[in-house]
């Protein structure tokens, strides 16, 4: 496509492993073990790569980017390759002299997963005891070392009450940023959503004192909000269109559109291993897929709205519809969408056990339906 | 915004040139905002030491424009960034 033009951020899922095992992460069911994780020279390289390409944001996530041993170093490659490097972590496995070794490595900000405000909920959900007082202890010495931060609070039904405090949490904090964001319901989310789908009203109320929270924190905290999905009226803009902005490449090395790709049967990816991000990123087959507007189907393909939402979320179109072309079943547009509604209120009323994310390398449990 | 007050670019707001779009870009937590030439111009007047009044009248003298104009240009741009928190200001 002559029309592409090159990405702006780039997510790096370091590892799979994470010490916490939260039942709605969004890593794929099937988990890269350790061996099979890039080492710290290749991912250097597409790092290098990254930047030429055009990227200009590189978010170092996981799993949980702090189980790699060789994190520091990977700092500095990303910041010898010019990009502007985000660490996305839970806090464990951080300690103090481990944040001191990143600033010097050139660590430009900080995002801190809030799983609960209090030890109770957050250990609950996260299924790791002593996690919550720890991710405090974390909050302080990167305080202390006075990198930007930004709290990201995964929301649902079991813990949307706490949005009040997490925002003030925040502010206590001296973050800059929070990221309201309301589960998406992609990879362990899925076997979940009787456990953790939020009500409509829970949504409403969100949407509430969001709107409060903005106007009163102007220019002291900057709310962004992903809210409850299956009870919104139009998509959300994932990924702000397939294959413009972002890709993510995993901890083995698979580059994907975004980070739930790997359910999309079709889709064929390539690796970074023997592949030059650029070839990828122009000419790949899963980045081609629904790119641009000229896939789409009826109502997407006559929509005013297609290149607002671009048809929503082809990974949410496979796993509720069975068609990543089809219009993502939240657009009130969607001959689906009646039927999304009534099943959104059937697992928000409905209750059942968590299921928690397993370590990779482990079989997956089944889901308790 | 008071005029004698000091704008500056926290921790974590940076300038930065991006070579593949060869334009400027401030780049921010988990954002990249990009710049017009005159916005360009506006934040390197931005050194942390000199106060709105002095950044504005650098740029009137060199751009030869009207000071009250870019007075209020600066502050609309500048309030907005701190609105972001891409900008903090010193009294």
């Amino acid at each position: 496509m002559t029309d592409t033009r090159p990405p702006i951020a780039m997510l790096a899922e370091l590892t799979h492993r994470c010490p916490l095992a939260c039942p709605y992460c969004s890593n794929p069911l099937d988990l890269a073990r350790q061996e099979q994780e890039l080492d710290t020279d290749t991912w250097a390289r597409v790092f290098a790569q990254a930047a030429d390409l055009g990227v200009l944001q590189l978010h170092l996530s996981g799993g949980e980017p702090a189980s790699r041993r060789d994190l520091e170093p990977l700092v500095t490659a990303a910041r010898d390759a010019g990009l502007y490097t985000n660490l996305i972590t839970s806090g464990i496995g951080l300690t103090e002299r481990r944040l001191q070794a990143l600033d010097a490595a050139g660590l430009d900000h900080v995002q801190l997963s809030l799983q609960g405000t209090d030890a109770t909920m957050a250990d609950t959900i996260g299924g790791y005891r002593g996690g919550f007082d720890r991710k405090m202890k974390v909050a302080e010495w990167i305080g202390t070392i006075g990198f930007p931060l930004t709290l990201n609070a995964v929301l649902h039904r079991r813990n949307l009450h706490q949005l009040p405090r997490a925002i003030e949490m925040a502010v206590e904090m001296g973050a800059r940023r929070i990221e309201v964001a309301t589960v998406q319901f992609h990879g362990w989310a899925l076997r979940n959503r009787d456990a953790m789908m939020p009500t409509r009203e829970q949504a409403r109320e969100a949407d509430a004192i969001v709107a409060e929270a903005r106007a009163r924190l102007k220019g002291t905290l900057v709310i962004d909000y992903v809210p409850a999905d299956y009870h919104s009226d139009y998509p959300k803009r994932c990924m702000g269109g397939w294959g413009s902005t972002g890709l993510v490449v995993a901890p083995d090395g698979q580059v994907m559109p975004c980070h739930a790709a790997s359910t999309i049967p079709s889709l064929t990816f390539q690796n970074v291993r023997d592949t030059a991000l650029r070839d990828i990123w122009y000419d790949g087959p899963a980045f081609n897929a629904y790119r641009g507007t000229g896939w789409m189907q009826e109502p997407c393909a006559s929509c005013e709205r297609k290149t607002v939402d671009f048809g929503g979320c082809r990974c949410q179109a496979m796993a509720i519809v069975g068609d990543p072309a089809a219009t993502d079943p939240v657009c009130i547009k969607s001959p689906h969408r009646d039927a999304l509604t009534a099943q959104a209120d059937a697992h928000a009323a409905a209750s059942a056990d968590l299921v928690y994310r397993i370590a990779p390398g482990k079989p997956v449990p089944e889901p308790a339906d | 915004m008071d005029p004698d007050a000091i704008p500056f670019l926290p921790r974590g707001v940076r300038l930065h040139h991006d070579r593949v779009r060869d334009a400027w870009v401030l780049l921010a937590p988990e954002r990249a905002v990009s710049l017009d030439p005159v916005a360009h111009a506006v934040l390197s007047e931005v050194d942390g030491t000199r106060s709105l009044r002095q950044i504005t009248a650098a740029l009137a003298a060199r751009y030869d424009a009207p000071a009250e104009e870019i007075t209020k240009d600066s502050s609309g741009f500048f309030k907005a960034l701190h609105d972001r928190r891409f900008l903090e200001v010193r009294p």
